[in-house]
């Protein structure tokens, strides 16, 4: 049985005219030939029915694992495992968040894209250096954080969509133990898209994420992980990112975009009148 | 340790997750080997620097806990992880719920070593000279796992065409033989 697979060592490189192996058959499935070979292997199997048959099930085994399992990815991380490395407090200190950026697009889930587009970029940086690119701490930076990682996620971004808002909503108000909800921001031409819950630093934070026509995204996040007093509105960066964040009666509110700094506003204080309101 | 490093290694998670959970099913099993696997990154981390791929490394890792863990549990006697019913992440009770639910009691009869190759390669979309290397293993033994695991697979969800003979899930008692941990 052993010898049925032939050590696919030239696999992808195969001659066009090298007879099909085993091998080119799962390197087709799995989209690790090369070009030249995928024509030869397309062309035997229109003429071999049986083998078409059984690369069609091998293609529809990995279709429903990815089904079967692909759900986990947009779970929230269960709070005990080990963000860090030692005793440093999650998120990462002085943690720039262009440099997040570069690693994680690099890495293979993560891919950036919309919010941060080069367009959003050039805006962030050439704001007035009034504010330094680090001044963010505490909950305003794991909101960066959080929005660096979340709202790329092209598949997933959020794990209870906008259809379902009510659901999420009472499902987020019971895990963080205190009313939440999401405002409306389609005045100023965000929909809300979803939400899913995050670890903070000791308990569960919101975050609700929108999408604006053109694809950017916003993300709203909430704490209970504040303390002190309410404060007024503070203004912070980290690299692209561009947060407004605030107190209020215990909640802590960030909201993080690749948007400029007077859009942000905008949304800041009709976010606030909501919230207030309510 | 560099906070980009760092947030490599945090940007594995969800994967690392995924992949758990189809190499166990149990959702707290799963996520018990994935808490091994980050405390052994976070303390090893210095020693992945120049070998590439983060990802590559960590699933690596993680090969070496299951292992440990197979062997451990081979050495006392317990249920099958696959007699069990799994936990099954949310999603919408449809039709195909069902479909799912086989699916993953055959995923969890596959011997471990198929397991992870299908897997690797089917949901993790990883080259198989990546995985050979995750594995500790010759290309071609990547390779015949994976014929291994979809025939049998297609034997079992198609109720299909085998000779009915050979079991290949079962084969060969000695775990220690066909399983290694990398160094």
């Amino acid at each position: 049985m052993n010898n049925d697979v032939q050590e696919p060592d030239d696999l992808g490189n195969g001659n066009a005219r090298s007879p099909i192996t085993e091998a080119d058959l799962h390197g087709y499935v799995d989209g690790q030939l090369a070009p030249a070979r995928i024509a030869s292997v397309e062309h035997f199997l229109a003429t071999h029915p049986e083998e078409r048959a059984r690369v069609l099930e091998w293609e529809e085994q990995n279709k429903t694992l990815r089904r079967l399992l692909s759900p986990v990815l947009s779970e929230p991380v269960p709070l005990g495992l080990p963000l860090k490395a030692s005793a440093v407090a999650w998120p990462l200190r002085s943690l720039a968040a262009g440099v997040l950026i570069a690693v994680v697009s690099g890495g293979s889930a993560w891919m950036l894209r919309g919010a941060l587009d080069a367009d959003a970029a050039r805006r962030a940086f050439a704001s007035p250096a009034s504010v330094n690119d680090s001044t963010l701490t505490g909950f305003a930076q794991r909101a960066a954080i959080a929005h660096v990682v979340y709202s790329p996620d092209v598949r997933r971004p959020v794990e209870v969509g906008a259809d379902q808002e009510q659901a999420l909503v009472t499902w987020l108000t019971k895990r963080m133990g205190s009313a939440v909800r999401a405002p409306s921001l389609g005045s100023l031409g965000y929909q809300l898209m979803g939400g899913r819950l995050l670890p903070g630093e000791k308990g569960p934070v919101a975050q609700f994420m929108y999408a604006a026509p053109g694809g950017q995204r916003l993300t709203l996040y909430v704490t209970r992980e504040v303390s002190g007093q309410d404060t007024s509105f503070k203004f912070g960066k980290d690299g692209a990112v561009n947060v407004f964040y605030w107190v209020e009666d215990h909640f802590g509110y960030a909201i993080a975009a690749g948007a400029d700094r007077e859009a942000l506003m905008k949304v800041s204080q009709e976010v606030y009148r909501q919230l207030k309101g309510g | 340790m560099r906070a980009e490093d760092e947030a490599a290694i945090v940007a594995c998670i969800p994967s690392l997750r995924r992949y758990a959970r189809g190499l166990l099913a149990d959702r707290d099993r799963a996520d018990d080997l994935v808490q091994d696997t980050l405390e052994r990154a976070w303390s090893r981390f210095s020693m992945w620097r120049r070998r590439g791929d983060v990802r590559a490394w960590m699933f690596g890792i993680m090969h070496n806990h299951f292992v440990d863990r197979l062997r451990a549990q081979h050495s006392r006697p317990e249920v099958s992880a696959g007699d069990d019913l799994p936990e099954l992440p949310q999603r919408p009770l449809q039709t195909d719920a069902l479909e799912l639910r086989d699916l993953e009691r055959l995923l969890q009869r596959l011997a471990p070593e198929q397991r992870e190759v299908l897997l690797l390669v089917g949901v993790e979309e990883l080259g198989y000279q990546e995985v050979a290397q995750i594995l500790g293993v010759p290309i071609g033994t990547v390779m015949s796992r994976l014929s291994r695991a979809r025939a049998r697979l297609r034997v079992e969800m198609t109720g299909g065409q085998g000779t009915g003979n050979e079991v290949p899930g079962q084969e060969a008692p000695g775990l220690a033989g066909r399983m290694q941990r990398v160094k």
